[in-house]
């Protein structure tokens, strides 16, 4: 042992962060090399036609919409929850509340199809109230319907935990100076409110602007396309490269411009908040707002569960027994488990390298002000959200088509980018963890010459498995639902379940559809389920 | 107290000093520090915060590098050495233990990292935690443990390690006045068993007037003042000292009223 073998184990870190950095820069990089080897067309100016400006104008519109849409009915309802801390239900509807963000976008396509269509659940009561026929939620009310069914639970959640931040003695003062209602919301409420607004309001304007699935099958023709849709449309329909470049570079700028502005509020990139279950507030509501609150918190559980319930009804009528016999479905779901398997596998180490290796510049460091190394490595993961996955398996299927055959290099592109996809959530599951222990440990095992393999085993190993779990089941739940990557390479070869869901819908094989997405709605949940588990600490 | 004999007592003559080490935290935050303390002696190092009592006890370890300037023990250049190389073991004021690892395990770390531990081995760790006061706690895990009982088994982990050097970065800060006295004892028999060579920072002067034999202080990154404790305790102080003891004390009154809880 000497100061050099020390200073090595350091430096094992920070070649593995080298090392994963470079292997999301890879596979970023090829899709714009792809993307610019096959050159835009000549003349640039022709290429923007009126299809492509009215294309990038309803992208902005819809997701201005469906932002305002989630944000404001979050704030009333995040408010009537924090009002209200504790009656019965309550954290089962904060749970509630969380399940959106696991479900795959196909899935609640499904679900909202199911309750809203034209021959939904809730058309039946529309058409009797509203004495018309119910034209159902194809077009810019489906995706915006979608948007706020994603969107109004995430936002809800956020503004909660700001507002959970307000202190104690504020509640207390505001009950002992006996401010009403509107009062207490101008003084005490909105301050924390307009704080978390900005960053809120951009992250889920920034999932809208990025929405692929959602908009493929509930948007409808040329007239509710989003530059999303418009790429896989160039690539897989009309086959017009040209075309496919100029709209995916529009929407790199349009993403990068939107996150530029967005970043100067501190976006919270993944969205995920931590709620405290209960708090004592002190306060005490008056009859009538105690009944306008509860009208707000059912209409919005409501909003939520009836998708989630149609998807359950309208999937259990499908012919699971029929289904689970096919050949395709059995191939669909074993090809669905092991590429979000693999890309589970390949998301969590890289991601575990880019924590690390932050961790350990951060440790040698003296300087109060992180350099730039360090802050490519804190924020390479989110930048990933910048170029949606349409993007660079665009890049990549404008690349290989060149030297092989697209569709063989399916799995390898899902595994890929579904991993990059993930590593922004993985890093939040272990990050936290592996920064708390490394704090604690960090002096003690160098004070004792714990390093390497020991240091492994008996430090890391212990405090980080459960993170680390966590990280491979998100990523894995994520990857599994996703529509994205595989919507451009997907073929009869290769089937995962979402894909296959896609098809059977387009098809109007819907009963299939909803079966499967039952299928995958609950395998999803069901890993999501075991990462918040795991998340949980044991003691 | 005759420093040559302790010195020997020990084996081995383990003073440990600074010779004009520099460090810096950044350009507002430059430190030099020029000192030494005697082997086999119990030096406090006090000062008020952020003047770098901790900092100098992360120098010795190996925590932190100088930019210039040599750190010797026993008169042998340790400044190249990693921290686990040099015969120096830290006590830091929490997380010396960890939590994940039985009270044995933690202790069985000093003597090999990877715990590999053979029966002569597991008994020397039975014996140190027997002379800690922690004889059949072997299996428990940290969090089982009063805050005192958890800077014990740091204790028997430093027996265990066998270093003449002991750092002490206010390990006993947040134990009740009794139990602080309860573990300085400790500390001293220790020291006097082993003929340790002890640097312990601390904010209480009555810790330091009990088991310190010198005292370091430092201002502002720097040594300003050293001294036996009896002329520092006894009104001979430099006048800074005498300053910093006027609002210790001062803090410490105010402390109750400050301190209480929200």
């Amino acid at each position: 042992m000497t100061a050099a073998s020390s200073a090595r184990s350091r430096d094992w870190r920070a070649i593995a962060g080298a090392a994963a950095l470079a292997a999301v820069a890879f596979l970023v990089g090829g899709a714009f090399f792809g993307l610019l080897h096959e050159g835009a067309p000549s003349d640039l100016a022709a290429a923007f036609d009126d299809y492509m400006l009215r294309v990038a104008r309803f992208t902005l519109w819809q997701a201005g919409l469906s932002t305002l849409l989630s944000i404001l009915p979050a704030i009333a309802v995040a408010r009537a929850l924090s009002r209200h801390p504790s009656f019965p239900g309550r954290a089962w509807l904060l749970r509630l509340f969380a399940v959106p963000l696991g479900l795959p976008a196909i899935v609640a396509a499904l679900g909202l199809l199911a309750f809203y269509g034209r021959a939904g659940f809730a058309a039946d009561v529309i058409d009797a109230a509203g004495g018309g026929t119910w034209p159902g939620i194809y077009g810019l009310t489906g995706i915006l319907v979608a948007h706020a069914f994603f969107n109004l639970p995430l936002a809800t959640r956020l503004f909660l935990e700001a507002l959970d931040t307000v202190p104690a003695d504020h509640w207390r003062l505001a009950s002992q100076l006996g401010m009403r209602p509107a009062a207490t919301f101008r003084l005490v409420e909105w301050p924390v409110l307009r704080a978390a607004l900005p960053g809120t309001a951009g992250l889920v304007f920034m999932l809208c602007v990025t929405s692929f699935t959602l908009v493929l099958t509930l948007g409808g023709g040329p007239g509710a396309t989003t530059l999303e849709v418009a790429i896989y449309q160039a690539l897989r329909f009309d086959f017009d490269p040209p075309r496919a470049v100029v709209l995916t570079l529009l929407q790199v700028a349009l993403t990068a411009a939107v996150v530029v502005a967005l970043s100067r509020f501190g976006m919270a990139v993944t969205g995920e908040a931590a709620i405290a279950v209960s708090r004592r507030r002190y306060l005490g509501v008056g009859r009538a707002e105690a009944f306008a609150n509860g009208l707000i918190i059912l209409l919005a559980a409501v909003f939520v569960l009836a998708p989630m319930a149609a998807t359950v009804v309208s999937g259990l009528a499908a012919d699971l027994g029929r289904l689970a016999g096919e050949a395709s479905v059995r191939r669909a779901v074993a090809t669905s488990l092991v590429l979000s398997g693999l890309s589970a596998f390949v998301a969590v180490p890289l991601s575990l390298s880019l924590v690390a290796a932050r961790r350990g510049i951060q440790l040698r460091r003296r300087a109060v002000r992180p350099g730039p190394y360090e802050r490519l490595l804190d924020a390479g993961p989110s930048l990933v959200l910048v170029v949606p996955p349409i993007v660079i398996g665009a890049g990549w299927f404008l690349l290989l088509r060149r030297g092989i055959d697209v569709f063989a290099a399916a799995p390898v592109m899902v595994v890929a980018v579904n991993a990059v996809m993930a590593m922004p959530f993985a890093v939040r599951a272990i990050r936290p963890a592996y920064d708390a222990a490394s704090e604690r440990h960090e002096r003690l095992c160098a004070g004792l010459g714990i390093h390497g393999w020991n240091r492994f085993r008996l430090v890391d190993w212990p405090v980080l498995r459960r993170p680390l779990a966590t990280g491979l089941a998100f990523a894995m739940a994520l990857s599994l639902g996703d529509l994205g990557v595989i919507a451009l390479f997907g073929s009869d070869a290769v089937q995962t379940l979402p894909y296959l869901v896609y098809q059977r819908m387009g098809s109007y094989r819907t009963a299939d559809a909803a079966g499967l997405a039952l299928l995958l709605g609950a395998l999803c949940l069901s890993l999501m389920l075991a990462a918040d588990r795991l998340g949980r600490t044991p003691e | 107290m005759n420093v040559t004999t302790r010195g020997e007592a020990g084996g081995d003559d383990a003073g440990v000093r600074l010779d004009r080490v520099t460090f810096s935290y950044g350009p507002d935050m430059s430190m030099q520090f020029d000192c030494s303390a005697r082997a086999g002696a119990i030096t406090a190092v006090m000062g008020p915060s952020g003047s770098g009592k901790s900092t100098l006890l992360n120098l010795v370890a190996g925590f932190e590098t100088p930019s210039t300037g040599r750190i010797l023990v026993g008169g042998r250049d340790v400044t190249a050495l990693a921290p686990a190389e040099r015969p120096v073991s830290m006590v830091f004021q929490e997380n010396n233990l960890f939590a994940h690892l039985t009270v044995a395990d933690n202790v069985g770390l000093g003597i090999s990292p990877g715990l590999k531990l053979s029966a002569a081995d597991r008994e020397s760790v039975a014996l140190s935690l027997a002379r800690t006061g922690l004889a059949g706690k072997e299996s428990r895990l940290p969090r089982e443990l009063s805050g005192g009982e958890r800077q014990r088994v740091a204790l028997a982990r430093v027996l265990v390690r066998n270093r003449p050097v002991l750092l002490l970065d206010e390990p006993f800060a947040s134990l009740g006045p009794a139990l602080r006295d309860e573990m300085l004892d400790l500390v001293a028999g220790l020291e006097a068993e082993r003929g340790l060579t002890v640097l312990m920072v601390t904010h209480q002067p009555e810790d330091a007037r009990r088991i310190a034999g010198d005292v370091l202080f430092l201002e502002d990154g720097r040594v300003t003042a050293r001294g036996t404790a009896a002329d520092f305790f006894g009104g001979a102080g430099p006048e800074a000292f005498l300053r910093y003891m006027g609002e210790a004390y001062e803090t410490d009154r105010s402390r109750g009223i400050a301190r209480k809880p929200t």
